[in-house]
Formats: C-alpha cells, structure tokens, sequence
C-alpha cells in the first residue's frame, strides 16, 4: 500500500502539502479533491517520484508502475495519434485502447490535425497503453462532454488495479465512482 | 506546383533586375577595369571552367571550408550539448566563446599564420568562426526545450534515444536548420579571407589576390561569383540533408 506519512513540501516561501498522511487502498479509485493551487499536481509529481517531500515519507512505491495523464495532453505533435500512444510501449498493439477512446477511424491522422477533446483522449489512450499498478489522472476529462466520458469511462476503471483521479468539486467525484476521497486544502 | 512557378519567376525577376543594374553601373563606368560587367564576369568565369586548375582550386578551397566547417559543427554541436547539461563546463569555457566572438577574423589569420602553415591556416579560421555558432545553438536548444514533454519522456521511461529523436529534435532542428546556413556564409567568407592572407597554393583566395595584383578586375569578379554559387549550392546542399533529417 502507498503511504503518505506526514508529508510537507513547498516551492520557495509557499507551502503547498502540510503535515499530509493517507494510506491509498491497493484496489479502487481514489478522489484528489480541491481547489486550483491547493496541491493536487504536486502530490501526483511526488506519486511519480519527480520531487521529495521537504518532510515525511512516501512509502509503497518501490517497484510499481505508474502511468499517468497529465493536467496538460503533452502530446508530440509531429507523430500520429498511434504514435504517440505507441511510443509509451512499443511491444503491444496499441489500437484497441484508441478504439476504447472512439479514436480508431483518427488514429493515423496527426496530432495537429485533432480536435482538443480528442488529443485529450489520445492522453488517455496513452496512458492506458503505458500500461501498470497505479493510473494517477489529473482533471481527465477536461474538454470532454458528458456522453463521452460515460462511454470511456468503464474503459478506464478496468485498465488499472488503483486509479488516484485529481478533481476539482464532490460531484465529480461521485460521477466517477470514487471510493475514497482526500480532500485537501 | 503553382507556387513554386511563382516563386521561381519572382527570384528570375529579381535576379535580373539586379543584373541589369549591374550592368548600367558598369557601362556608366565604362571601364572593365575598374567595374566588369555581368557579361564580362561571366565569360572570364567560362573560360576559367575551362582550365583543370579552376577546379583542382575549387577543389582545394571546398576541402578546407568543408574540413573547417565540418569539424566545427561537430565540436560546436558536442560542447553545446555538454555545456547544457554542465554548468561547470558552461563556466569554465565560456570565455573561449566570447574571445571567439568579439576577436576580428583578421587576427585570428594572422596570429594562426605565425603557428601553422598556410594550407591549414583556413581550415582552422573557418573552424574557429563557425564553433561558436553551433555551440550557442545547440545550448539554446537544448536548455530551452519543452519541461513539460520531457517529464512525460521521463515518467514513461522513454529512454534517451527516444528522447533525443522525439523531445530534443523537433524543438532544435528548425534553428538549427537555420543556424548551419548563417555559419556556412562565415565560414566561406572567413575561408577565402584566410586564403586572400595566408595565399595556399590552389585556394581561390590566392587567386583574387594575384588578380588584385595584376589588376585583372573580370578574373577578380569571376572568382567572387564562384565563391557566391559555391556559397549558394552547398547551403541549398546542407538545408536538404538536415530537413531529410528532421523528416
């Protein structure tokens, strides 16, 4: 299981986690939920290993897989959609996690060539493709209508033993089926 | 295909009226001596194709530019690799690329030529000029690359060879692109001026000379203009090597 033991951490003079501790479930879907700013992204960069808690420990992670979409689509924009995704993990087909995305008859049309709600879903099909033990989504569905984040949404569940989605408001929360859910503040 | 037409009709349309203002100068001048025309220049050009030592000349001035601008680009594209990822190496050589910068080529020729002979004197002129070019380039690209796509490379174990091909690339080549034709002119300008003062046997820059001294003005022309469509070929040459590259 991933801990957060008294976890603090802060850019310049600001302190964005403070005295933070949570035990994530090791199945499940985990809210993140707050405002803008209040420390989302930072806990998925410290879930990622990308930073170090100024204090506290974050334990469990050792030998785990992380995947990930970020708050932006960071695609690169001179590949095709099926290039991108496939570039995550080029030993696998990774058409049928586009297909999951409704993105099958776009998949070799460049990136620059998307609309924004389907480059956010080749972030996702990436994701997906990448493959792993925990599935951290910051804001996933941002662009994207009701009808189609209920149609990929099950696609998404089913990929990832854990899932940690950053959200802003309760509501959402409950539309996609949390669990649990860290509030911060 | 339009496009293209247009733009070739466009660069004849200014070519010769450049040409013909060429021209005018030289019939108000009125004396080859001091200004050959275009018709002139050319004709001498002619026959000087004509003759085995026009290119074995040619030949020699190509290898040492080449050699110069090649060894540059690598050393230039190396240290500005190094230099990014090094902070100390950045300190510790940035006074070379300042004294390379702000030095006049003309010392440089000068102080060579008391080290080195003159055949070689070009080649390390060239290499000195062009360097700097590349190496501030490639820094540039490197540090200024996207923070955000190299985290996803990160986080996704890309690797360093994806990486490179994927983060890297496409965000350099466009001002690299760029930045290779700019140091082909310095190098060719820094070139022949190495040979005009060291004089080489077989360099065109020992050929302007000798055709300044025996105020041979057309033949003076006629290796300028050789210098200018070498200039010209081998740029068009390395714009489409580097965009195979980026392709």
């Amino acid at each position: 299981m991933i801990e957060l033991s008294n976890v603090t951490l802060g850019y310049a003079h600001k302190t964005v986690l403070q005295s933070l501790t949570f035990t994530f479930p090791e199945r499940g879907v985990v809210g993140v939920l707050g405002s803008s700013g209040v420390g989302k992204t930072t806990l998925f960069k410290l879930l990622l290993g990308r930073i170090q808690p100024d204090s506290g420990r974050v334990s469990g992670l050792a030998g785990k897989r992380v995947s990930v979409v970020f708050q932006e689509d960071r695609l690169l924009s001179h590949l095709s959609a099926l290039e991108n995704v496939t570039l995550v993990n080029d030993g696998r087909d990774a058409l049928p996690w586009l297909s999951a995305m409704q993105l099958r008859e776009v998949a070799n049309e460049p990136i620059s060539a998307l609309s924004g709600g389907m480059q956010r879903r080749v972030a996702i099909a990436r994701a997906l493709h990448y493959g792993g033990d925990i599935l951290l989504l910051d804001e996933p569905f941002k662009g994207l209508d009701d009808a189609l984040r209920e149609s990929i949404l099950p696609a998404i569940k089913q990929a990832f033993p854990l899932i940690i989605v950053a959200l802003h408001e309760q509501h959402e929360a409950r539309a996609f089926g949390c669990d649990t859910v860290l509030t911060l503040h | 295909m339009r496009p293209r037409l247009q733009n070739l009709s466009r660069a004849l349309l200014v070519g010769a009226f450049w040409i013909a203002l060429w021209q005018l100068a030289a019939m108000a001048v009125g004396s080859a001596l001091l200004l050959p025309g275009p018709w002139d220049t050319l004709r001498t050009l002619a026959s000087l194709m004509g003759t085995a030592a026009f290119w074995k000349t040619v030949g020699m001035t190509l290898l040492r530019v080449g050699t110069g601008y090649i060894l540059g680009a690598v050393i230039g594209t190396t240290v500005g690799v190094l230099t990014a990822a090094s902070p100390f190496l950045r300190t510790l050589l940035s006074p070379l690329r300042t004294v390379a910068k702000s030095t006049p080529v003309t010392s440089f020729i000068i102080l060579v030529l008391l080290w080195l002979s003159a055949t070689v004197t070009p080649v390390l002129i060239v290499f000195i000029m062009v360097t700097p070019m590349f190496w501030a380039t490639t820094y540039q690209g490197v540090v200024s690359a996207d923070a955000q796509l190299l985290e996803m490379a990160a986080v996704f174990h890309l690797g360093r060879k994806k990486t490179l091909r994927h983060v890297y690339l496409p965000h350099i080549l466009p001002q690299y692109i760029a930045s290779s034709t700019t140091a082909l002119g310095f190098a060719w300008k820094s070139g022949v001026a190495a040979e005009v003062i060291a004089a080489p046997a077989f360099s065109i820059g020992r050929s302007i000379i000798e055709s300044k001294l025996y105020v041979e003005t057309p033949m003076l022309f006629a290796w300028t203009m050789a210098v200018i469509l070498l200039s010209v070929g081998l740029e068009k040459l390395i714009v489409a090597l580097l965009r195979r590259v980026k392709a």
